[in-house]
């Protein structure tokens, strides 16, 4: 992660001898299946934990004891960590990791689903589904706006504040017009003005950029505040009833269980998130756009030199993610809540910790947001269960799953290598 | 801009007057400042001390920019609280029929909301008056600059944490996350240790600072043994500290028992902070620890071993390096530094005057602010003091423009912003108002260095 070439500092593990990588993972996970499979299996009670495909306690289930599910699931992680432990080939690391953090998961569920008050031993796999994308939609958007920005050299730090300016510009106009898709476009323009001050500052003015998008967070905490109170508080009729998008129905798609009516019921912005990290997934890597990009992010100079346009690309970049992020922002006040001071509420930060954890590529980026989702939604659910996990620790999940991931102990992450600095011709 | 020297740089033509010289660079500064300062005529005619400064009255030196800056964000300001006002707004339909309507409505709004402003922060004439006629005491003559200093004293050491760091190459954006769970020890000695005065006073000023230095050890050692970026560690550190603290609230024994709602035991009396000016001003011993803190932390910088490595460090760490500093050390070492200063402000939050008991909002937004105050402070220790004595003074002003004249305090964030912004970017301050270069000011704000 640093971009300090600091020789006495350990650039990363470096994998030597016995205890290589795959190795230090497999007894962490070998370690995470013990506590599954004695800590969780020894509180977990004999009520069958059911896990039903329905938003209640109704229709078929998926059914296990709850002893017998935690220890058993335990013993899956602990099996997966042993055989990473016993020296697994490379191609199988992925899925022997998948299975071992999902058993572990799954055993923590067993043990929570069965303690649960009785009555309420079952978990509605439909809410928690559609919850999880419903949390995850705002990281969505805002991880994509990083990757835009981030991709092409400009660290974007403001992502709170672009989300911030697009919930209340989409909240604002939609009302005063009283039309969501003028909503939708004021959101968009109001995400791209904040935008539009981290770019002329950061690589006009050659401001430094992280200074920058923390300074443009308070500007819109602060400008957003301050009209809330100064108008929508005041006359919230006219300035803050803003239209809200009504939820599509794909046809077919919506009758698969479970996925159908979490996914393909939803509203104009999860479709919109979901095709987005396509688009800009396929756009970064199988585009002449893509490979300039990621030229001007990694070696300006270098792109500068085959006839790119470094800066102009940057500038169309930066916008381009202040308008995906305005969007974001849109998908709070366009489609589930009226505007409120400081609605997003850190959500940009865990936008930015997703981009981190997701690598800084589209699709590794959904995967994290869409884990951090779960996190959220998991400690709404545990909460609604009187759990005896506290659902505060949940929400630091995120956050600490980042720390982790750039110290260089879960994998190794590498922003471009031109990230935040700015370019300079000549 | 005229360019009477085509070649500025150039060692064999010297400048012939210092405005000449002023003007020549001036025409270089499309692009940020970069080394454009002009070479000074190594002897001869020295200019006269009234002339030089004139001349540097115009130029683009700290003190001009800085106060410019705070002109261009009160201009934005006004321009928002007009925009926001449906009364005066309405005046602008007709402004080409009766301008005078626009522009007499649109004076006063400001006018009075600016005029609250001052007289929250520094001086109220009619209190004064008041006192003079004997129909309020003296303390409401001091009650703004009570106010003022009450909202300096944590602004003071978070300022410092972060000019701290930046002086030593890393960028402390976890002030918030410092100060935090300092607030948390320093509230948890507060209540649960039974000591006797004084004592009790500084173990819970001291465990402030504990909290604080854990908190800026973890990324700290982090950056220095994994080489993970502190930006992104402290951002995280922040929201742990705060999910930690809304946790730790609602606990058995920390919970205040009378109270249903989200807040902590009082602080013993005996641990807080004493009173300066009486029980009616709110200004409390908290500004002296300040003022001793900018002290330490100057000293620190200027005067001592470690200062000097971390100067280095920060300036350089390869060549730190080669010249037998331990890089890694500094770097551990400067983050616990900056940690104690950010836990120390969060004591000042609970032990002084704003609050007595923890609540999820009890460290407000001082690690935020204390990033734009390090900025606007040029991360110098003395600057940083005078820069936390302006936003304190907006914060104290901001209270009373919203109370007098209905003016949302998040105004306050806005102008704090913006004169940040303005004072990042020198290039574009000297832009607007056409500045003279400035006689090797050092006005660039280049500090971390991306991810």
């Amino acid at each position: 992660m640093s971009t300090m070439a600091v020789p006495d500092i350990a650039v990363a593990p470096v994998d030597e001898g016995f205890w290589t990588r795959t190795r230090k993972i497999g007894l962490t996970l070998l370690g995470l299946g013990l506590v599954g499979a004695v800590l969780f299996g020894a509180l977990a009670t004999d009520q069958p934990a059911r896990f039903t495909l329905s938003e209640d306690a109704a229709g078929a289930a998926l059914k296990i004891n709850g002893t017998v599910g935690a220890i058993g699931f335990g013993v899956v992680a602990i099996a997966a960590g042993a055989a990473m432990l016993a020296g697994l080939p490379k191609r199988w690391f992925t899925l022997v990791l998948g299975v071992g953090l999902v058993s572990f998961v799954l055993s923590f569920l067993c043990w929570q689903v069965s303690a649960a008050p009785a009555g309420q031993n079952f978990m509605p796999l439909v809410n928690m589904v559609r919850g999880t994308f419903v949390l995850a939609l705002p990281l969505i958007f805002g991880a994509l706006a990083g990757v835009l920005c981030e991709r092409s050299g400009v660290v974007n730090v403001a992502i709170e504040g672009q989300l911030l300016m697009g919930a209340f510009s989409g909240a604002l106009f939609g009302s005063i017009s009283g039309s969501v898709w003028v909503g939708l476009v004021a959101a968009a323009i109001g995400g791209a003005f904040i935008s539009l001050l981290l770019a002329v500052f950061a690589i006009r003015y050659l401001v430094d950029q992280v200074v920058m998008g923390i300074v443009l967070n308070l500007l819109a905490v602060g400008v957003t505040g301050f009209l809330y109170e100064r108008l929508m508080q005041t006359d919230a009729q006219q300035y803050n009833s803003a239209p809200r998008f009504s939820n599509w129905e794909i046809p077919l798609l919506k009758d698969i269980p479970v996925l159908g009516p979490a996914l393909f019921r939803g509203n104009i912005f999860l479709y919109l998130g979901l095709l987005l990290v396509l688009v800009i997934h396929i756009a970064l890597f199988r585009t002449r756009w893509g490979l300039r990009t990621r030229a001007v992010g990694e070696h300006p100079t270098a792109a500068d030199t085959l006839g790119v346009r470094v800066l102009g690309l940057r500038y169309r970049n930066v916008l381009l993610a202040g308008v995906v992020a305005g969007i974001g922002g849109a998908s709070y006040t366009l489609a589930l809540y009226s505007f409120t001071k400081n609605m997003i509420g850190g959500k940009g930060f865990i936008a930015l910790a997703a981009l981190i954890f997701g690598r800084w590529s589209p699709t590794g980026a959904l995967l994290a947001a869409l884990f951090f989702g779960f996190a959220d939604q998991l400690g709404t659910y545990l909460g609604a269960i009187n759990s005896v996990i506290p659902s505060q620790f949940l929400a630091m999940l995120p956050y600490l799953a980042t720390i982790l991931a750039v110290a260089g102990l879960v994998g190794r992450v590498r922003a471009p290598a031109a990230d935040g600095k700015p370019y300079i011709k000549g | 801009m005229t360019n009477p020297d085509p070649q500025p740089g150039s060692p064999d033509k010297e400048p012939a007057t210092e405005a000449q010289a002023a003007q020549t660079a001036l025409g270089n500064t499309e692009r940020a400042e970069t080394a454009t300062t002009p070479k000074q005529p190594g002897d001869g005619g020295r200019p006269s001390l009234g002339r030089l400064f004139l001349d540097n009255l115009w130029a683009a030196n700290t003190f001009t920019v800085t106060l410019l800056s705070l002109v261009l964000a009160m201009i934005v300001g006004a321009v928002l609280i007009i925009v926001s006002d449906p009364d005066v707004l309405a005046t602008y339909s007709y402004i080409t029929a009766r301008p005078s309507d626009a522009i007499n409505s649109s004076w006063t709004l400001v006018s009075e909301a600016y005029a609250n402003l001052f007289k929250g922060a520094v001086f109220d004439p009619e209190a004064f008056s008041g006192w003079l006629n004997g129909s309020n005491g003296w303390e409401a003559v001091l009650a703004p600059i009570s106010e003022t200093l009450t909202y300096t004293a944590p602004l003071v050491f978070t300022g410092l944490s972060v000019a701290l760091a930046f002086r030593g190459g890393l960028f402390n954006i976890g002030a918030q996350g410092q100060a935090t769970i300092g607030v948390i020890l320093a509230a948890l000695a507060g209540f649960l240790l039974p000591l006797p005065p004084g004592l009790h006073l500084l173990v819970a000023v001291l465990a402030g600072a504990l909290g604080g230095a854990i908190w800026g050890f973890i990324p700290g050692i982090l950056k220095a043994k994994a080489g993970a970026h502190e930006v992104i560690n402290t951002i995280m550190l922040n929201y742990i500290a705060t999910y930690f603290l809304t946790w730790l609230i609602v606990q058995n024994g920390i919970q205040d028992p009378n109270r249903t709602d989200a807040i902590s035991r009082p602080v013993d009396a005996s641990a807080q902070l004493p009173r300066l000016l009486g029980d009616n001003l709110r200004v409390h011993a908290g500004i002296l620890l300040a003022v001793l803190a900018t002290w330490a932390v100057a000293w620190l910088l200027n005067r001592s071993t470690l200062g000097f490595e971390l100067r280095a460090v920060g300036a350089n760490p390869d060549a730190a390096r080669t010249a037998g500093i331990s890089v890694t050390r500094t770097y551990v070492l400067i983050m616990v530094f900056a940690g104690i200063l950010a836990g120390l402000g969060g004591s000042n939050m609970v032990l002084g005057s704003t609050a007595s008991a923890l609540t999820p909002l009890v460290v407000a937004q001082i690690g935020f602010d204390g990033i734009l105050v390090a900025l606007l402070g040029r991360v110098k220790p003395w600057g940083v003091a005078l820069a936390a004595l302006l936003f304190g003074a907006l914060q104290a002003g901001g209270n009373r423009m919203q109370s007098y004249s209905g003016i949302s305090l998040e105004l306050v964030t806005v102008l704090q912003a913006l004169i940040v912004i303005f004072i990042a970017a020198p290039a574009l301050v000297k832009a607007i108002f056409q500045l003279r270069a400035a006689r090797a000011a050092r006005l660039q704000t280049s500090l971390a260095k991306g991810w």
